[in-house]
């Protein structure tokens, strides 16, 4: 066991003179890595835009029991289907009469729900597998990938269906089936760009200082590869909200009444005929916000490239 | 500025007598303080510094002993001063291969360390010097024990590397490296004062503390705490990048520091600072260096003893001057040849080395060297040299060196 | 090159195993009993009973999975609940139509990835490379169901050019190439294309952009080549890895072909499994997830081995 080192007791540490600082020298402000990151993401028109919708959004969906909207719920049998900028509806009705412009706001938080949760989830048990594996390396290291490859092997699509067809439908069982399906996906990267930085000298440097693995991880490995493995992440929250909500448009995800994107579209379907523009209209939303989240974790990836 | 501007160390205890022994606890005390003398920027003028293209002409400084060899440094020497602090007895290590069915062993194995032997003496400079693939990186690595070596074994100061008596964190106390990339031994997402900071925080020292040592040792390695500290790699220049890796490994007090082409990467005024910084830091500290380099020029400078290696072999050891003014084996005399010389009269003409080096997975047989060595004879691919002794302190594995191996130019046994 | 193939197939092996696996799972992480879809509630305990042991559901999971194993290697896929037909039979009836409708697709949609890749390639950083990568942004982030039915309200709806649902005339559920089918395969086809143009288009944007970039090409106009020359040693650079990305889009097609086909009513595989999953037919559902997953494995393996034989650097252990 080696002696703890105690300089206090040792020596007083009587620091040497050490040549007055000129003036104006000092920090210029944070210069840390994400501290870059943020500035030039701040220079990029197209990710502050999309950031932009994005809150605009969020916030919408969050604050919406105080945005003065109409009941959700409440239907109106006279009033079906009426067109965008109607007198009352602004955006119009639906098959039962609702407004859309509330649902579609309400709609926001079931649909961003269904798309970021799974994400999140599948960030952290697929970071956790994928650093596992890689720093561990070795028969580990295959056994675990060879395992999440199994599943690897069915499109994300495919493998959402299947899973939620088996569990049934509801909003919990989507979230779960979701999360299985990225969370082989975020290993898979978790473990490459561990591996990668697994073999670099100032891991190995640490080694040689004495370190213990956790402290390796926790010290070296870890800020170095949740950034790659975020904006990764961020790039699946676009393909999560399709996926989720058409998961809903198949009848898989929420049920009715709840208002959530995919299953309007799903109950718009035969007033194609009637009212498309109302109908096309959840879809736009789904749509654009996930443009948002495409073009801000481009935005980012963007960002952390630059060195 | 006070009485810190005199080279006393910074406090007083005891000195140590010969074969005294440890003061107690494994692994050394720890209760060493690096002697407080304050490294001044520019030292008398009367030592030499070393500078580009004029290696030959300088006395060595390196050879000088440790200025300050007070306090408490000797308490961590276990076996007195003529104990040598590293010993590497047989170390092999072969990689990859596959095991051949008809029970001859590993076949297709790249033989990287084959049987390699030497000491390092307290306070000397231990040159290794070798071509690419001759193994050196991984003799390196062997001895910080980042591989496992397949057979053989590692003494420091008397005591074998990995036993209940020298555990692994222990010997991490006592033996760092100084990799070749500067850039790549950092971590980015680190500022300097955490990355030298590191090390102390892991065995145990408190935030401050280690931040504190951290401070001293940018200032010792030649960088002003107050502009470095909290500078990330990516804002420092190459050289400044390798001076806090140097105070990275010396965070830790290590008695042995080991170079592995640690100047290689820098441009030539660059590494003339550094080496200078080296040897500052060698008297100031009383480290022992094993200085890995391709450069036979650094190496010269640099150096006590130089090991030369081929192919995983030891082929030449000895005293610098003795062995760099005359080398007694083939492939020394040609490394030596081959560096391109100032004098336009002294120019050659033809290339001192022939052919490609033979590849490391299944060398030739007998002496490695002998499908390019102009004295070869038949006896040299039938029979493996043994590095033997030639003259005291020096030692070659060639036949045409050990008089009475068989070798048609070889002397008889004296 | 047979070496590799061999290898590759070895490798592949313990993945398929494990896909089956999962398949057979599925109808059992399911809640509810698989005899439910199948019986009425007042069945007696006794018809309950025979019923289990005929399906083999009173087995332990190992041996069923085992004996369904050994069913599937021979061809069997079971029964389907829902139309007491063979498995088998449907889902291969149905993948012929969903094969054509994802290549069809695949093939417009490398047409004009490509073309927006390259142009975006080329360009780089200029307004012709702005416009295309939108372009491919909008590809990838559509909702294709949406999109599919944006399509028929303009083209069906208001214009009445193309046919809204089916595959051929008075509901045909196979589809032939002639003039009479083809309307029906526009919008599906088109629909579906949208999200591979959009993948393919960001990676030979990527690639091309890359190669651009790279030592040689300055190397050959140096060396006073003409542009289309330097043009062809881009293409044959970038062929690969786009040929490679094209043949995964492929496979996502054909296992998630599910959304389209439904907004479309193509008679397809993705059709199937809809029908699969609102009857609880789990045979059905099984049999369907494993051929499609196994298609996509059987592909992958097919890119992997073309690539490396187009590309001889990408070696992997």
């Amino acid at each position: 066991m080696a002696a703890v080192i105690d300089l206090a007791r040792d020596a007083p540490i009587v620091p040497p003179p050490y040549p007055p600082p000129q003036a104006g020298e000092g920090r210029v402000g944070a210069r840390g890595y994400w501290a870059g990151v943020g500035r030039r993401l701040l220079r990029d028109p197209v990710a502050l835009a999309a950031a932009l919708v994005i809150i605009v959004i969020v916030f919408a969906a969050i604050l919406a029991p105080w945005l003065g909207l109409a009941d959700p719920y409440r239907g109106s049998m006279l009033r079906r289907l009426r067109p965008i900028s109607d007198a009352v509806y602004r955006l119009g009705s639906d098959e039962l009469g609702r407004d859309m412009l509330s649902r579609l706001v309400y709609g926001g938080r079931l649909s961003l729900l269904m798309g970021v949760l799974p994400v999140v989830f599948a960030f952290f048990a697929g970071s956790a597998i994928g650093v596992l594996a890689g720093f561990v390396g070795g028969r580990v290291n295959t056994a675990t990938m060879r395992t999440v490859d199994v599943f690897y092997a069915f499109p994300s699509v495919l493998l959402a269906i299947a899973l939620s067809g088996a569990l049934g439908a509801g909003i919990f069982n989507a979230i779960v089936s979701l999360t299985i399906v990225f969370t082989p996906q975020i290993a898979r990267i978790a473990e490459s760009v561990t591996t990668q930085i697994r073999t670099r000298d100032y891991v190995e440097a640490a080694r040689i200082s004495g370190a213990g693995p956790l402290a390796i991880i926790r010290v070296h490995v870890l800020g170095n590869v949740l950034g790659p493995i975020f904006v990764y992440a961020t790039s699946l929250i676009s393909v999560s909200m399709i996926l989720a909500s058409g998961l809903s448009f198949l009848g898989l995800g929420s049920k009715p009444p709840e208002p959530e994107w995919g299953l309007m579209l799903n109950t718009l379907r035969t007033a194609i005929y009637v009212q498309p523009l109302v109908a096309a209209l959840p879809g736009a939303m789904i749509f654009i916000t996930s443009i948002a989240f495409n073009l801000l974790s481009d935005g980012l990836r963007s960002a952390m490239e630059v060195k | 500025m006070d009485g810190l501007g005199e080279r006393a160390p910074a406090r007083s205890s005891p000195s140590p007598l010969v074969g005294e022994g440890r003061g107690g606890g494994s692994g050394g005390d720890g209760t060493n303080m690096p002697r407080g003398t304050t490294p001044t920027p520019d030292p008398s003028p009367a030592e030499p510094r070393y500078s580009e293209g004029s290696a030959t002409q300088q006395s060595d400084r390196s050879r000088q002993q440790p200025t300050s060899v007070g306090g408490g440094e000797k308490t961590r020497d276990h076996g007195g001063p003529a104990q040598p602090l590293l010993s590497v007895r047989s170390l092999i290590k072969h990689f990859g291969g596959r095991r051949s069915f008809g029970g001859r062993g590993i076949r297709g194995a790249v033989h990287a360390v084959d049987d390699v032997s030497f000491d390092v003496a307290e306070g000397q400079t231990l040159g290794i010097v070798g071509e690419s693939g001759c193994g050196k990186s991984t003799l390196a690595r062997l001895i910080m024990q980042i591989i496992p070596a397949d057979t053989g074994e590692i003494l420091f100061d008397g005591e074998a590397v990995g036993t209940h008596a020298l555990d692994l964190v222990a010997y991490r106390r006592e033996v760092q490296m100084v990799f070749q990339d500067s850039y790549a031994s950092l971590n980015p997402r680190l500022t300097v004062e955490e990355t030298v900071a590191f090390g102390p925080r892991v065995h145990g020292l408190s935030r401050r503390a280690a931040i504190a040592r951290a401070h001293d040792l940018i200032f010792r390695v030649g960088l002003a705490p107050a502009r470095f500290a909290d500078r990330y790699p990516h804002e420092l220049s190459g050289g400044q990048r390798q001076r806090v890796n140097i105070a990275r490994a010396l965070a830790l007090q290590p008695r042995l520091v080991i170079l592995d082409e640690a100047v290689s990467a820098l441009d030539k005024s660059v590494e003339a600072q550094v080496l200078n910084l080296l040897i500052d830091l060698k008297s100031e500290f009383g480290l022992t260096y094993v200085f890995i380099s391709h450069d036979l020029n650094v190496v010269r400078f640099m150096s006590d003893r130089v090991l030369v290696m081929y192919l995983g072999k030891v082929v030449e050891i000895g005293p610098s001057e003795v062995l760099l003014g005359a080398p007694r084996h083939p492939y020394t005399m040609a490394l030596l040849a081959s560096m391109p010389s100032m004098d336009p009269d002294r120019r050659i003409t033809e290339p001192p080395l022939f052919g490609d080096p033979p590849s490391p997975i299944d060398p030739p047989s007998g002496c490695r060297f002998h499908t390019r060595c102009k004295f070869a004879a038949p006896v040299c691919a039938a029979t493996e040299p043994v590095l033997a002794e030639i003259a005291p302190a020096h030692r070659a594995a060639c036949l045409l060196a050990t008089p009475g191996s068989g070798h048609p130019q070889a002397g008889p046994i004296a | 090159m047979l070496v590799y193939t061999l290898k590759r197939l070895l490798y592949v092996t313990p993945v398929v195993i494990g896909v089956s696996i999962i398949c057979f799972l599925l109808v059992h992480i399911a809640p509810g009993d698989p005899l439910s879809a199948i019986l009425p509630a007042d069945a007696t305990q006794e018809l309950v009973e025979q019923m289990r042991a005929a399906y083999g559901f009173d087995r332990p999971l190992p041996v069923q999975y085992a004996l369904w194993f050994w069913k599937v290697v021979h061809g069997d896929l079971g029964t389907s609940i829902a139309t007491g037909r063979s498995v088998a039979t449907e889902v291969m009836r149905a993948v012929g139509n969903t094969f054509i409708l994802a290549t069809v697709a695949t093939v417009i949609g490398f047409t004009f990835g490509t073309f927006f890749g390259f142009v975006a390639g080329y360009f780089r950083d200029l307004w012709l490379d702005k416009l295309a990568s939108l372009v491919s942004v909008l590809g990838v982030s559509v909702p294709h169901y949406w999109l599919g039915m944006v399509l028929v309200i303009i083209f069906s709806a208001n214009l009445n050019w193309l046919p809204p649902t089916g595959a051929g005339p008075d509901g045909s559920v196979a589809w032939r190439p002639d003039l009479e089918h083809l309307r029906y395969i526009i919008l599906p086809a088109i629909t579906m294309s949208v999200i591979p143009m959009g993948v393919i288009s960001r990676t030979v944007r990527a690639l091309v952009a890359d190669i651009l970039g790279q030592e040689f090409v300055q190397a050959l106009r140096a060396k006073g080549l003409r542009e289309f020359g330097v043009f062809r040693h881009v293409v044959t650079n970038a062929a690969p890895t786009a040929l490679a990305v094209m043949g995964l889009q492929l496979g996502y097609l054909l296992g998630g072909s599910i959304l389209i086909e439904t907004v479309f009513s193509w008679p397809g595989t993705g059709f199937l499994l809809n029908a699969a999953i609102f009857q609880r037919d789990l045979p059905l559902l099984q049999g369907t997830i494993l051929v499609l997953a196994l298609f996509f494995v059987a592909l992958n393996l097919a890119v992997d081995v073309v690539q490396t034989a187009l590309d001889p650097r990408i070696k992997r252990t």
